[in-house]
C-alpha cells in the first residue's frame, strides 16, 4: 500500500504542471463555494441581527385612543389593557403558547453611588422571560415567581445600565441601586441587542412590585403572545384582536384603539429574501463545482490518453487491470482530496479572518455579520467533488485497462 | 516448453475480417534459442504477441510449460506474463521517467516484492548485463545499446521461463547489434529459452533453429548447424 502510494506520488511529480492545474481547479471550486456560503451566511446573520434578540414568532398588542365611534360611544376614548384580558385570551383563544404582560412607567434615573443612567423601566411577570427566551443573561438570574409573589424589590438590568453604573471589575449582582428613588437589589444582567442596543438600557422589575410602588392595579401596556408550533401567527393575531376589541367595545375596524405588530409580517419578507439568497448561492456554487468537476474529468481523460503507452508497458510487465485502475483512481482521489481540503481550509480561514477583522475593528457593516460556513455542507461538496472526480477517472481508466498491451504500446 | 497446435487468428477491421494466422503449429523445447522469420505481413509479430499472451487467438491450442493458455481473464494473463515471460522490444519500451534500476525493478513490483528486495535484484541483474555503473541513469541519458540492455535486464528480473524478443536489434547499429546478440546468446547459455522475431538473416543465423512464416503458416523450420 505504502509502496503503491510512493509509486503514485512519483507519477504525480512527473506531471507537475498537470497535477498543479487539476489541483488548482478543485481548490478553486471548493474555495469559491466556501466563500459564497460564508458570504451568504454573513448576510443572513446581518439581517437577523437587525431583528435584535426578539424571537421571531411574536405578536405584540397595545392600546391607544379609539378612532371610530362604536356602540354609542364616540371616538377618542382611551383604552387600557388589564391582566384580566390576558386571562380571557388564555381561555378564549386556542393556539397560544406563551402570553405575558409588559408595563412601562415613565423613564427615570437609576443611580448607584455617584453614577447614574437613564432608561426605560418595565414591570414584567416571569412569563415575560419565556416569551423573550432569546435574551441572554450574562450574570445573575431572571425574575422568578417568588419575586412576584413576595413583591420583592429586585431588578434585572441591561448591560448598558450595568456599564454606566458599575466600574470594571465590580460585580453588579446583589448591589443596591436606586430606581427612581426606590432602592432595589440587582438580581441579573441581560444583553438585549434589540432596538440597536437601546433595549439594553432597560431596567426590569417584577410586575407586582411595580404595581405596589406605582399603583395602577393590574393594568398592562403591552401584551406579548407567541403561538404554539404549527399555529399561524396571522390567524392568532386576528383572534386575539377580536377578543380584546369585544371586551373593550372597540370597533373591529379600529386600528388605533387596539393595535398590534406581528413579527410574522417582516419575517415573511425576510424568509423570501433568504430563499432568494440560498437559490443564488446554490446556483453559483453548483456552477463553480460543476466547472471543477468538468476540469477533473477532462484532465483524467487526457491523463489516461497520454499514458496509454505506459499502461501498455506496465500490462506487458504483469500489471493486472485492477493495478491500473486502482492506481489511476487513487491518483485522482489523492489530488482532488488534498486540493479540495486545502480549498476548504483556506476558505474557512479567510472567512474567520474577515469575521475576526469585523469583530475586532468594531466595524458595523450593514447587513453583514459573522460570516461562517456550514461545515457539513462544505464537506458534502468536497466529497461530491472527489466522488465525481473518481467517477470521471473511472471511465477512461477502465477503457485503458481493457485495451490489449500491444495496442496500448503502439499508441504514441 | 511451448506447444502450439493449429492456432488461428483473425483481425477485424470494420466489417472486414483479415485471417492473419491460418493454423500455426509450433513446438519449442526448453532451453532452445529460436528465431522466427518472415516478411512483413507474414504474421510473425501477431504470433509473438500470442506467444507472449499479449494478444488472444481465435482457435487452436497453446500450451506454455504444459499449461493450457486459452481464453483467460486479463488479471490471470497479466500474472502469467509476469511469472513466465520476459519481453524485449524493438523500441525498448522503458518508462522514460524511471531510472535504469527502477525500470528493471518494475515487474517485481507487480509481484508484490518489497522495495529493498526489488532494488537488490535489479542491481544484481544490471551487473550481469554490464550496466552496474548506469543504475541511476534515466533512459534519455543512455545509448540505444544501453537501453536495450536495461530492457533485457528487466525481462530477466522475474526469472521467466521464456524470453520473447521482438526485433531486439532493429533500432541499433551493426556493432551494438552484435553486442546485444552476444548478451542474448549468453543468457541463452545460462539455460533460458529464447525466441527472437527478426527479419535479419544474420541474426537468425546465430540461433539454433529458424522458423519461417509465410501467409500465416509455418513454411519451414531449419536447424542451424
Amino acid at each position: 500500500m505504502l509502496d503503491g502510494l510512493q509509486e503514485i506520488l512519483f507519477t504525480l511529480r512527473q506531471n507537475k504542471l498537470r497535477t498543479v492545474l487539476t489541483a488548482f481547479g478543485v481548490f478553486w471550486g471548493i474555495f469559491m463555494l466556501v466563500l459564497l456560503l460564508g458570504a451568504g451566511r454573513g448576510m443572513q446573520n446581518g439581517i437577523y441581527q437587525d431583528f435584535g434578540s426578539d424571537v421571531l414568532d411574536f405578536v405584540i398588542v397595545w392600546t391607544g385612543d379609539t378612532s371610530l365611534a362604536y356602540h354609542g360611544m364616540g371616538p377618542g376614548r382611551k383604552i387600557q389593557l388589564h391582566e384580566a384580558d390576558i386571562d380571557a385570551l388564555k381561555q378564549q383563544v386556542p393556539g397560544i403558547r406563551l402570553i405575558s404582560a409588559e408595563r412601562f412607567v415613565e423613564n427615570g434615573t437609576i443611580t448607584y453611588e455617584r453614577k447614574n443612567s437613564n432608561g426605560q423601566i418595565l414591570g414584567v411577570p416571569d412569563e415575560y422571560f419565556r416569551v423573550k427566551d432569546d435574551v441572554p443573561f450574562n450574570f445573575g438570574r431572571k425574575i422568578n415567581p417568588l419575586d412576584l409573589d413576595e413583591t420583592r424589590k429586585v431588578v434585572v438590568i441591561g448591560t448598558t445600565v450595568a456599564d454606566r453604573l458599575f466600574d470594571k471589575g465590580v460585580d453588579p449582582i446583589g448591589k443596591d441601586i436606586r430606581v427612581k428613588d426606590v432602592v432595589m437589589k440587582v438580581a441579573g444582567v441581560f444583553y438585549d441587542k434589540g432596538g440597536r442596543g437601546q433595549n439594553s438600557e432597560r431596567v426590569l422589575m417584577p410586575l407586582t412590585t411595580m404595581q405596589r410602588i406605582y399603583g395602577g392595579g393590574d393594568i398592562t401596556d403591552n401584551i406579548w403572545v407567541r403561538p404554539l408550533p404549527g399555529v399561524d401567527g396571522f390567524e392568532l393575531e386576528k383572534k386575539v384582536l377580536a377578543v380584546l376589541k369585544r371586551r373593550h367595545d372597540v370597533s373591529p375596524d379600529d386600528n388605533r384603539g387596539i393595535a398590534s405588530f406581528n413579527m410574522a409580517e417582516p419575517m415573511k419578507r425576510v424568509t423570501g429574501l433568504f430563499v432568494g439568497i440560498d437559490v443564488f448561492i446554490w446556483f453559483v456554487g453548483l456552477g463553480t463545482l460543476m466547472a471543477g468537476i468538468v476540469g477533473i474529468s477532462n484532465i483524467m481523460i487526457i491523463t489516461v490518453k497520454e499514458r496509454t503507452k505506459e499502461i501498455g508497458i506496465r500490462k506487458a510487465l504483469g500489471a493486472t487491470p485492477f493495478h491500473i485502475v486502482s492506481t489511476l483512481l487513487l491518483e485522482s482521489t489523492l489530488v482532488t482530496g488534498i486540493a479540495g481540503y486545502l480549498g476548504l481550509v483556506i476558505g474557512v480561514a479567510l472567512l474567520e479572518l474577515v469575521a475576526f477583522g469585523l469583530r475586532s475593528s468594531g466595524a458595523q457593516m450593514p447587513y453583514f455579520e459573522n460570516p461562517g460556513v456550514d461545515f457539513q455542507l462544505a464537506i458534502t461538496a468536497l466529497a461530491l467533488l472527489v466522488g465525481v472526480g473518481v467517477l470521471a477517472g473511472l471511465m477512461p481508466a477502465l477503457r485503458a485497462a481493457r485495451i490489449t498491451p500491444t495496442e496500448a504500446m503502439k499508441s504514441e | 516448453m511451448i506447444e502450439l497446435r493449429d492456432i488461428q487468428k483473425y483481425y477485424r477491421m470494420g466489417d472486414q475480417s483479415v485471417h492473419v494466422l491460418k493454423g500455426v503449429d509450433l513446438h519449442i523445447r526448453e532451453g532452445e534459442l529460436v528465431s522466427i522469420m518472415g516478411s512483413s505481413g507474414s504474421g510473425k509479430s501477431t504470433l509473438l504477441n500470442i506467444l507472449g499472451i499479449l494478444d488472444s487467438f481465435d482457435s487452436g491450442t497453446y500450451l506454455l510449460a504444459r499449461q493450457p493458455v486459452s481464453r483467460m481473464g486479463e488479471s490471470e494473463a497479466a500474472q502469467l506474463r509476469n511469472r513466465m515471460l520476459g519481453f524485449v522490444f524493438q523500441s525498448f519500451n522503458l518508462l522514460p521517467f524511471k531510472n535504469a534500476a527502477e525500470n528493471v525493478a518494475l515487474p517485481l513490483y507487480y509481484q508484490g516484492v518489497g522495495r529493498r528486495e526489488r532494488n537488490r535484484r535489479a542491481e544484481e541483474i544490471l551487473d550481469m548485463v554490464g550496466l552496474s555503473d548506469r543504475r541511476t541513469f534515466m533512459p534519455n541519458q543512455l545509448s540505444g545499446g544501453q537501453k536495450q540492455r536495461v530492457a533485457i535486464a528487466r525481462a530477466l528480473v522475474c526469472k521467466p521461463k521464456v524470453i520473447l524478443a521482438d526485433e531486439p536489434t532493429g533500432a541499433l547499429d551493426s556493432q551494438t547489434t552484435q553486442e546485444i546478440m552476444e548478451l542474448l546468446k549468453d543468457i541463452h547459455r545460462r539455460g533460458n529459452t529464447l525466441i527472437i522475431v527478426t527479419h535479419e538473416q544474420d541474426i537468425a543465423d546465430q540461433c539454433e533453429r529458424q522458423i519461417f512464416l509465410r501467409d500465416g503458416v509455418v513454411k519451414s523450420t531449419a536447424e542451424v548447424a
